[in-house]
């Protein structure tokens, strides 16, 4: 459950998942996926609700997605001031075209973008400025709940600091809920209050950042993290690895999905799939997670 | 720029740094204009064909992308068995398949039996990333470049490749030319390590002392950037204007000239030499 004004990470590697839960929520599915479960958004139902009223009145409005490759999400026949302006229109039909362009500079002033980007084409701004004018097209309509997967793939380390600084400063400070999907764990550490690791389309583990980061109670999350440079120690920290490879999501598995690669499987864990639940405050998917906290105090 | 013998040295740049042209330069995969490179005091700048060929064995490429790296219609077998055959390191079928075998296992592929028939797609990248660094060990080479060998894994599986490298120095002293964008990896595997911006080396000295005591506005405003696994330390930003420009056309004087924080009239006009500061720390910047 993600409440206002938080922001949660998911971590997750290939197969994990993260980029389909991303799709599932913003009902951006291909046609032939099967979907169970709920999915809800203050109280309502936004899983089964009707396809055109989740379209008129939740996305964009309510819900708003940074998909991954974002930046070459725009139309690149058009003026980006001009797409972003149609957004606008499209769903607030109410709106005149000139307070439209005054959101959209402001939005653009308060990202660091020179008001010249109105008037350009996707392909005349440089990686980074893309980035920030699709950001700007997420804020447009004030959701209440972004999704960015994947924000700063092909951006370089300084524009990728520039724009995670923003998504901070300009979505989460000022209220909004984030869902910030990564397999880059040292940025989703950054920007998350609380953090969710995922894998073969499963939750392993989700809890609040600090905890979880200080003492990762599921065997995946332990190795993910063991795997992570760390630049303030060094040679000190040796970075290990989880042997094996993420799993073939084409096959059906018996039991926990990451017991092939767990150096604490035993038989049961090949046997039955373990329920998500409640350890130490957090969800933890393992059968064997307490037995961790008893370990670890 | 020096690599010495059983040296990991880390070349850190960001794309279009010209860090993997670098690279490729240095094993004359690219032909050079100006400037010279040695190989055991031989300068092979201008070498070609034959007496190239005979040197290259001891001079090999792990590449970045373990998708394009291997040639999708020939099996592993035969992928590895090529550079064998090329340079006629075995004599006979069975050395050759005993070769084949160790490599397998020292990278982590085994059994063998079941990987040797298989075709490059049948195979995660993980595995073909570890084919490639077999194919690249499996010549017994005094010195590897390897570009960007761990990007395009997944974050749970690459510790595993950086462990070969640092093994395979260990055993047989083998030099490593490690090219990454990624400095905290740069640090962790290497022994010196060189910050590339727009074409030059703008500093370049031991991990632990760049990053303590960055002396160049770029490598600061690097370390800045970098995010760090720690929840508690946040986000950060680098301190640093403008976009970097391409590198078709600059402008005399310091390529770092219109992003730096601290640049003065000096550094529009003339260009920056690469100096000693101390013990083995360099830096380019009129700034010292």
């Amino acid at each position: 459950m993600l409440e206002r004004g938080d922001s949660l990470g998911i971590i997750g590697e290939t197969g994990s998942g993260k980029s389909t839960l991303a799709s599932a929520i913003m009902r951006i599915l291909p046609d032939n996926a099967t979907v169970s479960g709920s999915i809800s958004l203050d109280g309502i139902d936004i899983l089964n609700m009707d396809k055109d009223e989740f379209r008129r009145n939740i996305r964009w409005k309510k819900i708003s997605i940074i998909p991954q490759y974002s930046m070459n999400s725009f139309n690149p026949i058009k003026k980006v001031g001009e797409q972003l302006v149609n957004i606008i229109l499209e769903h607030e039909p109410n709106t005149d075209v000139h307070s439209a362009v005054e959101r959209v500079l402001k939005l653009f002033e308060s990202l660091n973008l020179p008001p010249e980007v109105f008037q350009k084409y996707p392909e005349e701004l440089s990686g980074g400025q893309r980035q920030r004018a699709v950001i700007a097209s997420a804020l447009l309509l004030n959701p209440e709940l972004i999704i960015a997967d994947e924000p700063t793939t092909a951006l370089d380390v300084i524009n990728q600091a520039i724009v995670i600084s923003l998504i901070k400063s300009r979505i989460i400070d000022t209220g909004h809920s984030l869902i910030y999907i990564s397999h880059d764990i040292a940025v989703v550490a950054g920007i998350s209050k609380k953090i969710a690791t995922m894998y073969a389309g499963e939750i392993m583990e989700l809890g609040d950042s600090i905890r979880v980061f200080k003492n990762p109670l599921h065997p995946y999350t332990k190795g993910l993290l063991a795997s992570v440079p760390d630049l303030r120690y060094g040679k000190i920290k040796r970075i290990s690895y989880i042997p094996g490879d993420p799993p073939d999501m084409a096959m059906n598995f018996k039991g926990c999905p990451f017991a092939p690669r767990c150096n604490i499987a035993k038989d049961i864990c090949r046997e039955s799939k373990p329920e998500l639940r409640v350890i130490e405050g957090r969800l933890v998917a393992c059968h064997f997670a307490d037995k961790e906290v008893i370990k670890n105090v | 720029m020096e690599i010495n013998r059983g040296e990991i040295v880390g070349l850190i740049g960001e794309s279009g740094s010209g860090k993997t042209t670098l690279g490729k330069a240095i094993l004359r995969l690219v032909d050079i204009y100006k400037g010279d490179i040695y190989w055991d005091n031989v300068n092979v700048t201008r070498l070609r064909d034959g007496k190239l060929r005979t040197l290259r064995k001891d001079f090999q490429l792990i590449q970045q992308d373990p998708y394009g790296a291997l040639d999708p219609r020939m099996t592993i077998y035969e992928i590895l068995a090529e550079g064998l055959r090329l340079h006629k390191i075995t004599k006979t079928e069975e050395e050759e398949k005993e070769e084949i075998y160790k490599i397998l296992k020292v990278v982590k592929l085994t059994p063998p039996e079941n990987f040797i028939n298989k075709r490059p797609y049948e195979l995660s990248g993980g595995q073909r990333q570890r084919v490639v660094v077999a194919r690249a060990l499996l010549l017994k080479p005094k010195f590897i470049v390897a570009d960007e060998p761990i990007s395009m894994l997944d974050a749970s599986t690459r510790g595993q490749i950086l462990e070969f490298i640092l093994e395979d120095r260990q055993r047989r002293n083998t030099s490593y030319l490690f090219i990454t964008h990624d400095i905290s990896i740069a640090s962790y595997v290497s022994d010196r390590i060189a910050v590339m911006y727009l074409g030059k080396i703008v500093e370049m000295g031991k991990p632990e002392e760049v990053i303590s005591e960055p002396l160049h506005p770029y490598t600061q405003a690097l370390l800045q950037a970098v995010p760090i696994p720690d929840p508690e330390v946040g986000v950060r930003e680098p301190n640093i204007r403008g976009e970097i420009q391409s590198p078709v056309e600059l402008p005399k004087g310091c390529a770092f000239y219109p992003r730096c924080p601290f640049a003065k009239d000096i550094c529009k006009e003339r260009e920056p030499e690469l100096r000693k500061i101390k013990g083995d720390h360099y830096v380019a910047c009129h700034l010292y």
